[in-house]
């Protein structure tokens, strides 16, 4: 084991690392669109609307994710999309964590008093006005730790869009593993950073679950 | 794809679904086996030890499954470890897996109240007696709907195996996407496979959730 080799890349693995962060992002924050719709789907009062975001939850949680990754790079391919591969590698894990997001704040939502939206219809809130003022706040306050959750979970599963060519940390690892023929020094340094950034945003979401907790209470 | 060219790789995708069914078993097997371990030797609360198995626990559940491969596979043989590709993938599976059966067993010990525990010790049980008639069940029964839900996780994961090269289902279908250029064909149908099979999978584990717990249920009172 030579350390030396850690530390000579470290650039490198610190530019990936921030690769990884920013797909995971982008991965989380369009999940998030699409989690929400999917969660507005089913909780809709009509059958077919909420038999549409069952599929879709079911669908994205059963297919692995390396295959839904493989199936938007090749859909992409076949219909002459000629798009970057990051296109596909964001696509992917936005399709995927927006399944997870979506039971996160159909269960946030669940968590919510049903007697508020009760309150707030009967003091002629609207429907548009009950989302955004009295189920949304909420929701997304109870729905704050298990989304930071989802986060950590994302930013491991980017590991696999290392798959489609995207330089994020397992992929820049592989190649200091080529080049440097230390494969065992670069992945520890590449499983490191994924434990750095872990870290910090485990101690984000006890940070936030403290603040909520007392948040709450009102 | 024609038919032709199906039935021409119909032998290695079923050998590759072999693979898979393989690597969840043993891996799984494995990480049970190890996860209950480290559980139980947990429990003992020997302070150095404790510390270690729980670096052990974070770092296998704060880095990627992928990375832990590509260290058992590639950086494996720098520390003497030379392993094939399909003994790495289940290596690397078991060791995934038992961090987080680890911390299944451990929420199932937490969940079984003291006062079960103290009441067994009170009408003279011996501590193992008390430990295979009350703890364990107990713990067992809080435990099985977690260890269904990893099991099933599990099957998942073993699609990320094909990146390490072992053939299972995924590699042999990218190998026959590969050869034939079928690419977007043979993802779909890989697609609609695993949703259909993560579907009756999830199924049979409720099913098993609920035969297991009754039986635990039974053998806590017997």
């Amino acid at each position: 084991m030579k350390p030396e080799v850690i530390l000579h890349s470290f650039g490198y693995l610190t530019q990936a690392a921030g690769t990884t962060v920013a797909v995971s992002f982008a991965g989380i924050a369009f999940g998030f669109v699409i989690g929400a719709l999917v969660c507005v789907a089913r909780v809709s009062p009509r059958p077919w609307l909420r038999r549409l975001g069952a599929a879709y939850v079911s669908v994205f949680r059963g297919v692995p994710l390396l295959v839904q990754l493989l199936f938007v790079y090749y859909f992409l391919a076949k219909y002459g999309l000629d798009v970057p591969a990051i296109v596909a590698a964001v696509g992917a894990l936005a399709l995927s964590s927006a399944a997870y997001q979506a039971e996160i704040l159909r269960g946030a939502l669940n968590a919510v008093p049903r007697g508020q939206g009760e309150v707030a219809t009967a003091l002629g809130f609207s429907g548009l006005d009950i989302w955004r003022r009295v189920l949304l706040p909420q929701a997304l306050r109870i729905s704050t730790p298990p989304l930071i959750n989802e986060f950590i979970l994302l930013i491991k599963a980017s590991s696999l869009v290392s798959v489609v060519g995207i330089a994020e940390l397992t992929r820049v690892s592989m190649n200091i593993a080529t080049q440097t023929y230390r494969p065992l020094e670069a992945y520890v340094g590449g499983g490191l950073f994924y434990l750095a950034i872990n870290l910090c945003l485990a101690g984000l979401g006890a940070v936030a679950e403290r603040r909520l907790a007392g948040a709450g209470g009102r | 794809m024609s038919l032709d060219q199906f039935w021409h790789y119909a032998p290695s995708l079923l050998s590759g679904f072999g693979v898979t069914i393989l690597c969840w078993a043993v891996g799984s097997t494995l990480g049970l086996i190890l996860g209950f371990a480290i559980a139980l030797l947990r429990r003992l609360e020997i302070p150095p030890l404790n510390g270690l198995l729980r670096a052990f626990i974070e770092l296998f559940r704060g880095t990627p499954f992928l990375v832990q491969l590509f260290l058992i596979y590639a950086g494996g043989p720098s520390i003497g470890l030379r392993l094939s590709a399909t003994a790495a993938g289940i290596l690397g599976l078991g060791l995934y897996a038992s961090a987080y059966f680890a911390e299944i067993f451990r929420a199932g010990f937490a969940a079984v109240p003291a006062g079960q525990i103290e009441a067994a010790a009170s009408v003279g049980m011996t501590p193992f007696h008390t430990m295979l008639r009350v703890t364990l069940p107990g713990a067992l029964i809080a435990a099985v709907p977690a260890i269904v839900n990893m099991l099933i996780i599990l099957t998942k994961e073993t699609v990320v195996l094909s990146i390490i090269t072992v053939p299972e289902l995924m590699y042999q279908v990218q190998t026959m996407a590969a050869e034939t250029f079928t690419a977007f064909d043979a993802i779909f149908a890989m697609a609609v496979f695993y949703w259909l099979l993560i579907e009756a999978v999830s199924r049979l584990g409720s099913q098993v959730e609920t035969r297991v717990t009754a039986f635990l249920a039974h053998e806590a009172r017997a």
